[in-house]
């Protein structure tokens, strides 16, 4: 190993050795986050461990001019956290306190580094919880699920992350202090938590959370019920919700789902169900019972041809272990699995689920999907072996074809994964020049010569302009009579 | 009136430096700081685009009148749980959203901003631009929609909103509970708590009153647990429009957001509490300085609501960083500075 890198030498002088990894062998681990795809080994991992370190590496990045990426637990699906090859990563996995909980006022003030699924144990004594409960609830952190606006199973009634979240505090690129939010409602200004919100890391470092805790409901159930096709189903979600209930939860799987996930936990799934629902209520036993009934009724006249509704805690703990566990469960049936993040309309459900089945012969791979319906937020996941160099490149050419279904049915490309680096390009199907050259103008505001975490969530204008060159001369722009800027 | 009239205005504007003040039914015009500008009325673009109950969304113009949407709501039993406050007739939705002020219902379901899903906005080059969209959950680019509820049209010319809707609940109760403010304060922290149907609180003049919505059975109950006495429902109508008798009088009226648990504050004049405590009503003629390190000792933040005299600003001074991103946020919008300049922030 040669001279130090400056900015090694730089950090040296407030960091201890241990916080800054610069070997090879320390850094691999950081090379990707949750979507292995994309690899990058970073120049520099700093593991600060105080605010004002924070905001020294920052100072120090900021002046040397190099990148910083901001990095909580990596479980991250769109490489949101991807390093820089010439940068630092900054590892937030030490913040790790809680700082504050006031059972009272019913907020919690934590480090970004605790993970999710902390919260709600801590709050447990006082009745409360944290409600955003992303399938990595266990592993995913705070701070992460403020970048990325996370979601979870019950968000259609509680709210993403946006939602829960009272106020953050960190730190700008050049390490000036910003405090947005906080306790008190509705801040002066601006409403510059929105912003900061599901800003994938680009705006901010954020080194405290105010999160807001909900009473826990004194019971939920959940009816399983079965349907002979996916359409079914999907009407049965728009007749619950246009009854006027808005359930807990309202999660489907389709056939290769479930039977992917049965042979992994055994949550006693209907295998013959061309899909099955999930459809949870909560609150008061009076409540509960009464709700529970009324969309027993109405799921029977949208012709469901099995129900059972959970009789206890461990039933109903039993029936979401399935769909808590899908991804995992198809890792186990596939080497790889490529997994998507659309939301649409939900009257829109049954042509997608058509259009995703033709693709599955298109590229002749195959496809379940697991979808947050009562919100519209498909989980479509490509089974691949990305060993095969063919099979990785049908399979993001699959995702794509879906992405673009998504946009060209009134939706999104990603309701809660985020853009990263991996639908970067479909963010050029979904907005116009204008728009991408506003939201840089925000970053700009922010960060103005872009050093934090560079090259994600929002294209430049160059790169949109190559990428519809090669759909188009390639001859693979789905919906080629649609006007699209 | 159409989206490329409102272009042709705005360009033209731009281009001859001519100050717009964006404007709706004029109803919340005595919020934020000084009015400027030749009046751009939004009145003219106006009605539901899209409604379909079961997608519990509804896209509408800018000019569509705040009471026509949630008459064809109410129609068909779904509604806007924040409960906008109209504050006279002719309220739009464009100004609603613009002013992101939110009525009782805000402490249990949610502020405006939280039910904003996308916006279609005329900036400052007159480009119509599309944030946002039609479905709950979309994190593609960063949340422009929601910067703008709020923003008191000094971002630009919102043209088109989507909210996300709620289902009117089967049944709702209001009680009414004799106590002081502290002891009112502790108990709708308390409440908030616990599992409890509550979807509305206030507290004047030593009445607590709570609003318990839900289904039959579940208000049922929690009444039981409740306990006082059954009181009128008009009575938030009364909150949500400042129509009820504790607003009128000639005192400046403030409005203290703070966070929910701060005991009573001293200070001179009436108060009624809401949101659990989380926004304090003040009439008080009192001096502006006094009010607002008042609540920012207890982290909160005072903003002069209504007043003849408002030498003082209206909002809250911000930290010099966040102040820099705000001028760096309309420089970005609206970089000719058109729009609405002053009301939010001076010079802004």
């Amino acid at each position: 190993m040669g001279a130090a890198l400056p900015v090694v030498t730089a950090l040296r002088e407030f960091l201890p050795e241990r916080a800054i990894l610069h070997e090879e062998e320390d850094t691999r681990p950081y090379e990707c986050d949750g979507l292995t795809a994309y690899r990058q080994l970073p120049m520099v991992v700093a593991l600060p461990e105080t605010e004002e370190q924070v905001q020294r590496i920052l100072r120090v990045c900021s002046s040397m001019g190099i990148p910083v990426v901001p990095r909580g637990a990596g479980t991250g699906l769109s490489g949101g956290a991807l390093p820089p090859g010439d940068g630092v990563l900054l590892s937030m996995a030490k913040f790790m306190r809680v700082l504050h909980i006031d059972p009272l006022a019913r907020v919690a003030v934590v480090q970004p580094g605790v993970r999710n699924a902390v919260v709600s144990e801590l709050a447990a004594p006082f009745g409360l919880y944290y409600a955003p409960d992303p399938s990595s609830q266990i592993a995913c952190t705070i701070g992460g699920n403020v970048s990325e606006n996370s979601g979870g199973v019950h968000c259609l009634k509680y709210g993403l992350t946006l939602h829960n979240v009272l106020g953050v505090r960190g730190f700008t690129i050049d390490g000036e202090p910003l405090e947005i939010g906080g306790g008190a409602p509705d801040a002066s200004g601006y409403d510059l938590l929105a912003l900061a919100i599901g800003s994938e890391g680009m705006l901010m470092v954020v080194t405290e959370v105010t999160l807001k805790l909900l009473p826990k409901p004194q019971c939920a159930r959940v009816i399983m019920a079965s349907f002979a096709e996916v359409e079914k189903a999907g009407a049965a979600v728009a007749d619950v919700i246009g009854a006027g209930i808005v359930p807990a939860g309202l999660e489907m799987m389709d056939r290769p789902a479930t039977h992917a996930v049965e042979q992994y936990v055994h949550a006693g799934y209907d295998l013959q169900a061309a899909a099955i629902l999930l459809c949870e209520s909560d609150g008061t036993a009076e409540e509960v019972e009464d709700e529970i009934a009324r969309m027993k009724a109405i799921l029977e006249r949208a012709g469901a041809t099995r129900m059972t509704v959970s009789r206890d805690e461990a039933e109903r703990l039993r029936f979401w272990s399935g769909r808590k566990a899908a991804f995992p469960a198809v890792g186990r049936i596939s080497p790889d699995y490529y997994c998507m993040d659309g939301t649409i309309p939900r009257k829109r459900l049954g042509e997608v689920l058509t259009f995703i089945g033709a693709l599955e012969k298109k590229y002749r791979l195959r496809c379940p999907n697991v979808f947050h319906a009562g919100d519209g937020n498909l989980h479509p996941l490509i089974l691949f072996d990305a060993n095969d160099a063919d099979q990785l490149h049908r399979t993001e050419q699959f995702a794509a074809e879906v992405l673009e279904k998504c946009v060209e049915v009134g939706g999104t490309i990603t309701g809660e994964h985020g853009v990263g680096v991996e639908k970067i390009n479909q963010m050029c199907v979904q907005f116009r020049p204008p728009e991408l050259e506003l939201f840089r103008a925000v970053k700009r505001a922010f960060d103005p010569r872009g050093l934090l975490n560079p090259g994600k969530a929002v294209p430049t204008l160059a790169r949109c302009a190559e990428y519809r060159g090669m759909r188009v001369h390639g001859g693979k722009l789905p919906h080629p009579e649609l006007p699209r800027f | 009136m159409t989206v490329e009239q409102f272009q042709d205005r705005i360009r033209a504007a731009a281009a001859s430096g001519e100050k717009l003040r964006l404007r709706g039914g004029g109803t919340k015009d005595f919020y934020g700081n000084a009015l400027s500008g030749e009046i751009l009325d939004t009145r003219g673009y106006a009605g539901i685009v899209a409604y379909e109950p079961s997608e519990l969304v509804v896209t509408a113009r800018c000019g569509t009148p705040l009471a026509e949407l949630e008459s064809v709501l109410e129609q068909n039993r779904q509604c806007l749980p924040f409960e906008p406050p109209h504050f006279g007739t002719g309220a739009t939705l464009g100004g609603s959203v613009a002013a992101g002020l939110s009525g009782p219902g805000r402490a249990a379901a949610g502020a405006l901003r939280d039910f904003v899903l996308g916006i279609k906005l005329i900036d400052g080059r007159a480009q119509a631009l599309e944030f946002g969209g039609q479905v709950m959950k979309n994190v593609a680019g960063y949340d422009v929609s929601r910067l703008l509820a709020g923003s008191l049209g000094t971002l630009g010319l919102i043209a088109e909103v989507s909210l996300k809707l709620a289902p009117r609940p089967q049944s709702q109760t209001t009680l009414r509970l004799e106590m002081p403010q502290a002891r009112a304060l502790e108990t709708m922290n308390r409440w908030a708590g616990q599992p409890l149907p509550v979807s509305a609180t206030a507290w004047h003049d030593g009445e607590l009153r709570v609003r318990l919505a839900g289904s039959a059975a579940g208000v049922r109950a929690a009444a039981t647990k409740i306990g006082g006495e059954a009181a009128d429902a008009p009575f938030w109508d009364g909150i949500r429009e400042h129509t009820d008798a504790f607003f009128s009088g000639p005192e400046p009226l403030w409005r203290l957001s703070l966070p929910s648990t701060v005991p009573a504050l001293p200070l001179e004049g009436r108060q009624l509490v809401e949101w659990n405590g989380g926004l304090r009503w003040l009439k008080s003629g009192i001096d502006a300085a006094l009010v607002r390190e008042a609540a920012q000792r207890v982290k909160g933040h005072a903003t002069l609501f209504r007043a003849q005299d408002k030498k003082a600003d209206c909002f809250a001074p911000l930290a010099p960083v966040l102040e820099r991103v705000h001028r760096e946020l309309k420089a970005a919008f609206d970089p000719a500075g058109i729009f609405n300049r002053g009301r939010l922030l001076p010079g802004l």
